[in-house]
């Protein structure tokens, strides 16, 4: 039957035809598409890698942005600590230094009040005896117009003396 | 959902077609022709002037749609490339026979319209034996010789055809790629309907069957599909330039799975053939008598030409069913007007499913002889086995 015996004809045409068809198709037909479908897919995947990695380079970004203004807020409290302290540390050096001073000055004045005191003593004992000695002197004068008395004092001198010289000796 | 209606759509398209001008291809016989025309004035001026024999007489030879005839005129290459008739004479394109004598009158070229006389140049078209409907000639002794033939048959035409629509579709598209940056846009309208199919083949059939040095492969692998896809769904189409029956010619299926026969054993590897010729299996089985080697190698040849029938006998059968479908309205147009309408009623309502069915077929047979075939070439390159 002549439907299942291949002719002769028609299969020398077909391998004719479909032979030049692959091969105008293969040459200038699907790897033209394919290469084409190919390279779209690759830029596609390419692009969405980059914007995964664009997403995970912002988060990274807003968690390190995070991270250095807590650091900041860190320092910032540090810092006030410490300032705070030595703003503390600097009052009470001050405190101690004054209080120093004061005493140094406190010194320094009870010293010289002392010393002005002595002098001021000395000047009126000074005064005192010269007083005293114009005073005795004047009473000596007086006294010394009668005997008894002159000798009363002549002697209680001499004791006085003696007795001056066994303390001094 | 789209899709499925345009296919709806084209399908009912194609059916009120085949319904209304049912003659419409080559190879109609000549009593199916006598047979419509009388049927047709039959139908649209009734009883009075009916005639006798087809209203009254149903039983005469004379009016017998013949079946085998009008089946195998369809599905069967020729000469000639019947288009419809009109009033009994049929209209038809002549195409260039091309042969050359076996019995030593040389080559010769002609039109095929001077073959429906008779005999021309010594050559003729067989009535019967051997070489029915071929071009024989006579020999030594009187017997039918044929000659070497290599008339533009409807079937080669058919082929042309198509093969020239396809060209024009896939280098129109390969076109849009060279004029555009593929990789900034997308096409759109056909070459963007291209694009998906063969993305999808590439993808589905061709990636997943072949395995890894499948761009070798691919360029053939496309084109059998597209070029299968075309011709059967050329093959649907029921007028003029489509309704031949391409794919569902032997010698075109021969050819497909000659094309994937030599791909797969030009391009297998060492350890394709160490699997036909010492195939891992018990020693026994291979010597003496070389068993499993033998089976290998009457595979190698089963795995062709099962393509070769599938696609063949599919595509066949699809023609048939639809053409037994139109005949329905034939056969029953002597059973009187009511039945005969109302079962080419079911007639054009079986011929929207049929058609809608062949689509699919067309579509389903070109994805599985490029399926096996990548699958086919896939075994053929096994990688070294490692244990």
């Amino acid at each position: 039957m002549s439907l299942i015996t291949p002719d002769f004809g028609l299969l020398v045409w077909m391998t004719l035809i479909f032979g030049i068809v692959f091969f105008v198709l293969a040459k200038w037909g699907f790897p033209m598409i394919t290469d084409s479908v190919q390279k779209r897919a690759d830029r596609i995947n390419e692009s969405i890698a980059k914007a995964r990695e664009a997403e995970e380079k912002l988060r990274n970004l807003a968690s390190e942005q995070e991270a250095l203004v807590e650091k900041a807020r860190k320092e910032q409290a540090a810092i006030l600590k410490e300032a705070a302290s030595s703003r503390d540390a600097m009052i009470e050096q001050a405190k101690v230094q004054a209080r120093d001073e004061a005493a140094k000055i406190l010194d320094q004045a009870k010293v010289q009040i002392a010393a002005e005191k002595e002098s001021a003593l000395r000047d009126v004992r000074k005064e005192v005896a010269v007083l005293s000695v114009a005073v005795a002197e004047k009473v000596l004068r007086k006294d010394l117009e009668n005997d008894a008395s002159r000798d009363e004092l002549l002697g209680r001198l001499v004791d006085e003396l003696s007795s001056s010289k066994d303390l001094n000796s | 959902m789209r899709i499925f209606k345009l296919i709806l759509v084209i399908s009912l398209a194609f059916s009120v077609v085949q319904s209304g001008a049912v003659d419409y291809s080559s190879g109609m016989a000549a009593g199916v022709r006598r047979y419509s025309a009388a049927a047709e004035r039959g139908w649209t001026s009734p009883a009075p002037d009916r005639q006798p024999v087809i209203t009254d007489t149903p039983a005469t030879d004379e009016v017998d749609l013949d079946m085998d005839e009008y089946l195998y005129g369809h599905v069967r290459d020729s000469y000639e490339w019947h288009i419809t008739t009109i009033n009994g004479k049929p209209v038809s394109i002549p195409l260039p026979v091309i042969v050359i004598s076996k019995a030593g009158s040389g080559a010769h070229i002609f039109s095929s319209k001077h073959l429906e006389e008779g005999e021309y140049k010594g050559f003729s078209i067989a009535t019967s034996g051997k070489y029915e409907n071929k071009i024989v000639e006579k020999g030594s002794g009187g017997t039918q010789v044929r000659p070497w033939d290599f008339s533009i048959t409807k079937n080669v035409l058919g082929l042309m055809i198509n093969s020239a629509l396809l060209l024009l579709i896939v280098l129109g598209t390969a076109r849009w790629y060279r004029k555009h940056d593929a990789t900034e846009e997308a096409p759109t309208g056909g070459a963007g309907i291209m694009e998906m199919m063969v993305s999808m083949v590439e993808d589905d059939i061709i990636k997943d069957c072949v395995g890894e040095d499948y761009k070798r492969y691919s360029p053939y692998l496309l084109t059998a599909f597209f070029f299968i896809f075309i011709n059967n769904l050329m093959g649907i189409v029921p007028f003029f330039p489509g309704g031949a029956n391409i794919t569902g010619n032997i010698a075109v299926t021969l050819v497909l799975a000659l094309f994937t026969f030599f791909t797969v054993n030009i391009f297998g590897n060492k350890h394709y053939w160490k699997d036909i010729l010492w195939p891992e299996v018990p020693t026994w089985l291979k010597v003496p008598i070389p068993l499993m080697p033998l089976i290998e190698i009457i595979g190698m040849f089963t795995k062709p030409f099962s393509l070769m029938v599938r696609l063949f006998a599919n595509i066949l059968a699809g023609h048939f069913m639809i053409l037994g479908v139109i005949a329905v309205i034939f056969l029953t147009a002597k059973m009187g007007a009511a039945v005969n309408g109302g079962l080419t009623v079911v007639a054009v309502i079986l011929g929207v499913f049929m058609d809608c069915l062949e689509l699919l077929v067309a579509f389903i047979q070109a994805y599985v002889f490029t399926m096996l075939s990548a699958v086919f070439i896939g075994l053929s390159r096994p990688k070294a086995e490692t244990d």
